[in-house]
C-alpha cells in the first residue's frame, strides 16, 4: 500500500489482501495558483465504502470528480479495475451534492435517465428503473416530479439512478449534505442496509466526521492548502445488527474523537 | 376579450371576498372570472361609447353587430386570408431559425461573438423604420411582408433563446457527462428542455411583434388584408367596422399567445401543468 500514514486501529492484517478497483497515482491538481491537490497516492479496495474526509478546501470533491473523468488531473492516473481514466465511464456512476434531477421528468424518468441515454430501450429502462426506485424506498412515487418530493427523497432518485447503469464503483460526492438532519440519518441507515444487498464499491465525500465513522470501512483523511492525504482509518464498527446501535458503539464514539483531534488544528 | 382570455392571471375584482371553502365558490373558478372579468370590459367600452367619448368611439355593441357583419359579407374573412399568409410564415420562420441561431451562439463562442452583436442592434434599433426599405428591395408582395414580420420577430427570439442556453444549470450538464450522454443528447435532453421557460418567453415576445410587424406592413406599405381594412374602415368613418377588425387582431394574437403557452407546458415542461 502506497498510504502515507496508515493508523489502522486493530486487525490491520484483514485488509491489505484486498484488490484496489481503483488506484490514484501522484495527482496533482491546480485552479490558477490554488494548490487544490498535491501529490495524491490512494487504493480503494473493491467493495468496500471508503470516504474522502476533511474541512473545506482539502480537495475531497475535485479528487473524487477526477476520479469520476469529470475533472481532468494536472498530473498523475486514475485506473479503474486496470484501465486509465480518460473520462467517464459505464463502470463508474456518480450521485451529485445538489441532486442534478431533471425538473421536468418523472421520477420514473429520472431514474431510468442513465439507461435512456445509453439507449436502452422504454419497457426495458423503465422496467429496471422501477425496481431502483423501489430499492431506495420510493415505491409509489415514480410519476411525482421533483418538486413535489422532499430533500431526503429528491437525493434517493440520485441514488437510484446510480444505481439503474449497474456500475461498479459509485461515486458520492456530499450527498447528504442538502438534506435535513432526521432524513439524513435515516438515509445513512439505508445506505448501510444497500452496500449488503448491492455488491458494490462506494467512495463517498463528506465533512462530516459521524457520517464517515458511520458508514465506512475506511476514512481517508485529507489536509488542506495543498490537499494531501494526512492518514488513513479503518474503523473496526461491526454494523451487521441494528443500524441504530452503532451511533452507541464505543469505537464509534473513540474514531470520532480521535478524528476530530487530528483535524482540529485546520479549523480556525 | 384581450385581458379576458389571459389564462392564469385574470385579476380578482377589488371587493371580491375570498371564500374558504372545501368546493370552490362561483367567484373561485378561473372560467366564471374570466367571464366576469371579460363582461365588466365590454359593459365599461359601452357605457363609454354611449358617453360618447368621442364621436369615433363606437359602443361595444354596435362594434360586436359590425364584427359579425363583417364576418357576413366575407371581407373578414378574406383579409384574414391575406394577413395569415406572410404573418405565418414569418413567424414559424422566425421561431426556427431565432431558436436554431440562438443555440447555437448559446454553444458555440464564436458564433456569439459574430451574431449576437447584430441582434442586440436590431433590437434596440426602431425597426419599424426597415419596413420601407423592406418594401424598396422586395416590392409589396408577400416576401415584404413576411420579411416585416421577420425583423420584428427573430431578434426578440435570438436574444432570449441566446441567453437561456448560456444559463442552463452547470451540474445538469455535467450529470448528462457522467452518463455518458454524447453533445448531441445533452443539448436535446438537458440544453433546450432546461432553456424552454426562456425560450418560450422568446417565442411569446416574438409571435407578438409578428402581429405588429404584418400590420406596419399592411398599414405602411401594401394595402392588403387586415391593416387595408382598418383603413377603408376609417376613411369611411365606418368606425364600429375600424373598432371590431381591431379588436379581432387583438384577440387572434392574444389566443395564439395562449395557445403557445399551452403547448410549452403540454409538450416541454409537463411539470408546470397545474401549478
Amino acid at each position: 500500500m502506497t498510504i502515507r500514514a496508515v493508523a489502522a486501529r486493530q486487525e490491520p492484517a484483514a485488509m491489505p489482501e484486498l484488490e484496489p478497483i481503483v488506484s490514484v497515482r501522484g495527482v496533482d491538481k491546480t485552479y490558477g495558483n490554488v494548490e487544490a491537490l498535491r501529490g495524491i497516492d490512494l487504493d480503494f479496495p473493491r467493495g468496500k465504502l471508503t470516504s474522502l474526509l476533511g474541512p473545506s478546501g482539502c480537495g475531497k470533491t475535485t479528487l473524487l470528480k477526477i476520479v469520476a473523468g469529470l475533472v481532468e488531473a494536472d498530473a498523475g492516473t486514475v485506473t479503474v479495475d486496470g484501465r486509465t481514466v480518460v473520462g467517464p465511464g459505464p463502470e463508474r456512476a456518480f450521485v451529485f451534492q445538489d441532486f442534478a434531477l431533471l425538473p421536468w421528468a418523472t421520477v420514473l424518468r429520472n431514474v431510468a435517465f442513465g439507461l435512456e441515454l445509453r439507449g436502452v430501450a422504454r419497457s426495458d429502462r423503465e422496467a429496471r428503473a422501477r425496481r431502483y426506485v423501489a430499492e431506495v424506498g420510493l415505491a409509489g412515487f415514480e410519476d411525482k416530479y421533483p418538486h413535489e418530493l422532499s430533500g431526503g427523497m429528491r437525493q434517493r432518485v440520485g441514488l437510484a439512478r446510480a444505481l439503474a447503469v449497474d456500475a461498479d464503483v459509485l461515486l458520492l460526492d456530499e450527498p447528504f449534505s442538502a438534506v435535513d438532519e432526521q432524513n439524513r440519518r435515516k438515509f445513512q441507515e439505508d445506505l448501510i442496509r444497500l452496500r449488503t444487498t448491492q455488491n458494490k464499491t462506494f467512495i463517498f465525500v463528506t465533512h462530516s466526521i459521524e457520517e464517515a465513522v458511520y458508514i465506512s470501512d475506511r476514512i481517508v483523511l485529507l489536509s488542506p492548502r495543498p490537499g494531501r492525504v494526512s492518514q488513513v482509518i479503518e474503523p473496526a464498527i461491526d454494523r451487521s445488527g441494528d443500524p441504530e446501535k452503532i451511533r452507541l458503539d464505543r469505537h464509534y464514539l473513540d474514531t470520532v474523537e480521535e478524528i476530530w483531534q487530528g483535524l482540529k488544528q485546520y479549523v480556525e | 376579450m384581450a385581458f379576458a382570455s389571459r389564462s392564469g392571471e385574470t385579476a380578482v375584482p377589488a371587493g371580491t371576498a375570498v371564500v374558504h371553502d372545501a368546493r370552490p365558490g362561483l367567484l373561485e373558478r378561473p372560467a366564471v372570472l374570466r367571464l366576469l372579468s371579460f363582461l365588466l370590459f365590454a359593459a365599461a367600452w359601452e357605457i363609454a361609447g354611449r358617453v360618447p367619448v368621442s364621436f369615433a368611439f363606437p359602443t361595444f355593441l354596435d362594434t360586436a353587430t359590425a364584427f359579425f357583419g363583417l364576418i357576413a359579407d366575407g371581407s373578414l374573412p378574406a383579409a384574414y386570408l391575406s394577413t395569415l399568409q406572410p404573418l405565418v410564415l414569418g413567424v414559424v420562420l422566425s421561431a426556427l431559425i431565432g431558436v436554431g441561431v440562438g443555440t447555437l451562439c448559446g454553444l458555440w463562442r464564436a458564433g456569439e461573438f459574430m451574431l449576437i452583436p447584430v441582434f442586440v442592434v436590431l433590437q434596440a434599433a426602431p425597426v419599424a423604420a426597415f419596413i420601407p426599405l423592406v418594401t424598396f428591395i422586395y416590392g409589396i408582395g408577400m416576401t415584404a411582408k413576411t420579411l416585416a414580420v421577420m425583423i420584428l420577430a427573430l431578434p426578440v427570439i435570438v436574444l432570449n433563446t441566446y441567453k437561456a442556453v448560456r444559463n442552463v444549470h452547470g451540474s445538469l450538464l455535467l450529470m448528462c457527462r457522467s452518463f455518458l450522454g454524447t453533445p448531441l443528447q445533452e443539448v436535446v435532453k438537458i440544453v433546450l428542455p432546461d432553456a424552454s421557460p426562456v425560450i418560450f418567453a422568446g417565442l411569446r415576445l416574438g409571435v407578438a411583434a409578428g402581429f405588429v410587424g404584418v400590420v406596419l406592413a399592411e398599414l405602411l406599405i401594401t394595402p392588403t388584408g387586415i391593416g387595408d381594412l382598418i383603413t377603408f374602415h376609417r376613411s369611411r368613418a365606418d368606425y364600429a367596422e375600424m373598432y371590431a377588425t381591431i379588436a379581432s387582431i387583438i384577440a387572434l394574437s392574444t389566443l395564439t399567445l395562449v395557445g403557445l403557452q399551452w403547448v410549452e407546458t403540454r409538450i416541454f415542461r409537463p411539470e408546470k401543468r397545474g401549478r
